[in-house]
C-alpha cells in the first residue's frame, strides 16, 4: 500500500504544479516514479517522421508474402458469371473455327484441300442420322446462345432489366430459348 | 428478449469495474437457461470449415480448418459462430468486425461461396452440410479471414470522393438540391464500402490493378449524380479510358451479391451511358 501512496502523492503534486501535463500522466506517458523524482518531461515523437517509406513499396513487399484468396475455384455457381463465361466461350467457339476455316480456305488451293461448300456437303450428307443431329446441334447451340445473351447485353447497355430478380430471370430464359432454338434448327 | 451470458471468463472478476455486466457486447453464445424448453434437447452439430493462413509460418499453404458449433448454444448469425469459435474453442482464429449490425463492412467474407457480411449471413440450419467460410475472393491475405485491402481503398480515394463545388451560394449557406434530385442519390449514399461486390466480380479478380471494379464506380456515380457537384466533366474525362470502366462485361456478379441490396452494376450501366452521351 504505500508504494500506491508514493504515487497518489507524486500525482497530485503534479496536478498542482503542472496541471497541463496531467492529461499525458493519466496516459500513462510519465510514470509516478519519474514525476516523484522531477523527470516528467513530456517527450513528443513528430508524426511525419515516423515514416518515410514510399506506402506503395510496403504494399509491393508485404504482397510477396501474402497468399491470394480462392475465387474462382470457391465461388458458388451463379447464372450471373457461369452465364457471362459461356458468353466468352461461345464467342471464342464461334469466332475461332471461322478464323481457321476462312484461312484453310484461302490456303486449300495450294495444299489440294476440298473445302468448297460442295464437297462438304457431300462429306456432310454421307454422315449417319444422329451424328448429323449431334453435329448440327453442337454448331447452333454456341451461335444461339451467344446470339440472344448478346441482346441480353443490349437491353442491360440501356439501363434497363438490371434488377436481381431480372437479371436471374432473362438469364435462365435465353438458356431455354438458346437450348429449344438450337434443337429446332438442328432437327430442320 | 433472450438474455445473454458472458463468453469470456478471462477479465470476468475485472469486468464490473470497465461497464456494469449488463451491458456487456456478448451476443455469441445463448444462455442455456433462455433455450426454448420445447425444443429438442438434441444437440444440432454443425460443421465450420474455415480457411487458415498464418503469416507467422509464411512457408505453410492456407489450410481449412473445420470446428464443430452446437446451433442450439450459438446465435442465428455466421458472425455469432465466428465468434463462438474464437471464444470457446480457437482464439487464434483471426477475422475482423465490428458492429454487427450490417453497416460497417468489416466481417465481409466469402461464405458458401458467396460475399456477403458475417453479421447479416444466417446460418443454415441445415446440419449436415458443412458450411465453408474463405476471405474476399482474389484478395492478398492478412491473417486467415482478413484480407489486404489497402489497393481498394487507394482506388476509392483516386475517384475523389468528395464534393467539388467552388461556387459560394447565393445567400452563402448549403448547397440545395430539389427533392428529385436528392432522390437520385438514393441506393448510392448506402454503400459502406465493404468491398463485397469487388471481389466477387471475375473482370475485378483479373485487372484489380488497373479496374476500378463495382463499389469505386458505384460511388463515382453517386458523384457523377449529384446535383451539387461542379466537375462532373472532369470526372467523366478521368473514368474515360478503356481500364477504368469498360473493363465492366455486365457480369453482374456485384448485384447479384451485396449485402446491403444496393445495385451497383445498374450504376455503372448509368456511368457507361454518361460516357457515350458527350
Amino acid at each position: 500500500m504505500f508504494s500506491q501512496k508514493v504515487a497518489q502523492q507524486s500525482l497530485r503534486r503534479l496536478a498542482v504544479q503542472q496541471p497541463y501535463a496531467m492529461r499525458w500522466s493519466m496516459m500513462g506517458a510519465a510514470s509516478p516514479a519519474a514525476v516523484a523524482i522531477g523527470k516528467n518531461v513530456q517527450t513528443r515523437q513528430a508524426t511525419s517522421s515516423t515514416n518515410t517509406e514510399d506506402p506503395t513499396q510496403i504494399l509491393a513487399k508485404q504482397r510477396l508474402n501474402r497468399p491470394v484468396s480462392p475465387h474462382l475455384s470457391i465461388y458458388k455457381p451463379q447464372i450471373t458469371w457461369i452465364g457471362s463465361s459461356l458468353h466468352r466461350i461461345t464467342g471464342i467457339a464461334l469466332s475461332g473455327p471461322l478464323y481457321l476455316w476462312a484461312t484453310a480456305y484461302l490456303a486449300s488451293p495450294l495444299l489440294g484441300w476440298h473445302l468448297e461448300s460442295a464437297s462438304i456437303a457431300a462429306a456432310f450428307g454421307a454422315l449417319p442420322v444422329a451424328a448429323k443431329i449431334l453435329l448440327k446441334t453442337v454448331m447452333a447451340l454456341p451461335f444461339t446462345y451467344h446470339c440472344m445473351n448478346g441482346v441480353r447485353h443490349l437491353i442491360w447497355d440501356t439501363g434497363r432489366a438490371l434488377s436481381n430478380p431480372s437479371i436471374i430471370k432473362t438469364g435462365w430464359t435465353v438458356v431455354g430459348l438458346a437450348v429449344s432454338s438450337a434443337l429446332a434448327l438442328a432437327l430442320i | 428478449m433472450a438474455s445473454l451470458r458472458t463468453t469470456s471468463r478471462l477479465f470476468a472478476a475485472s469486468r464490473p469495474m470497465f461497464r456494469p455486466a449488463a451491458l456487456a457486447r456478448t451476443y455469441a453464445t445463448v444462455d442455456a437457461s433462455t433455450v426454448d424448453p420445447n425444443a429438442s434437447k438434441q444437440p444440432a452439430m454443425k460443421t465450420f470449415k474455415i480457411y487458415r493462413w498464418n503469416p507467422d509460418k509464411p512457408s505453410e499453404k492456407p489450410q481449412m480448418q473445420s470446428y464443430d458449433l452446437d446451433l442450439n448454444k450459438t446465435g442465428p448469425m455466421m458472425l455469432d459462430a465466428l465468434i463462438r469459435i474464437k471464444n470457446e474453442l480457437d482464439p487464434t482464429l483471426t477475422f475482423r468486425r465490428s458492429c454487427r449490425e450490417g453497416i460497417c463492412g468489416s466481417c465481409a467474407m466469402n461464405i458458401d461461396g458467396v460475399n456477403t457480411l458475417a453479421c447479416l449471413c444466417r446460418i443454415p440450419t441445415e446440419t449436415t452440410q458443412e458450411s465453408r467460410i474463405y476471405p474476399l475472393p482474389h484478395t492478398y491475405v492478412v491473417k486467415d479471414l482478413v484480407p489486404d485491402l489497402t489497393h481498394f481503398y487507394k482506388q476509392y480515394k483516386s475517384i475523389k470522393p468528395y464534393l467539388q463545388n467552388d461556387t459560394p451560394t447565393p445567400d452563402g449557406l448549403e448547397n440545395r438540391q430539389s427533392p428529385e434530385e436528392r432522390r437520385k442519390l438514393d441506393g448510392l449514399y448506402e454503400c459502406i464500402l465493404c468491398a463485397c461486390c469487388s471481389t466477387s466480380c471475375p473482370s475485378y479478380w483479373w485487372n484489380s490493378e488497373e479496374y476500378l471494379g463495382p463499389a469505386i464506380l458505384l460511388q463515382s456515380y453517386r458523384w457523377l449524380a449529384d446535383s451539387r457537384d461542379e466537375k462532373t466533366a472532369e470526372r467523366k474525362q478521368a473514368l474515360d479510358n478503356s481500364m477504368s470502366v469498360y473493363r465492366c462485361h455486365t457480369i453482374l456478379n456485384c448485384t447479384r451479391t451485396c449485402p446491403k441490396g444496393l445495385n451497383p452494376g445498374h450504376a455503372i450501366a448509368e456511368v457507361k451511358k454518361m460516357l457515350a452521351s458527350h
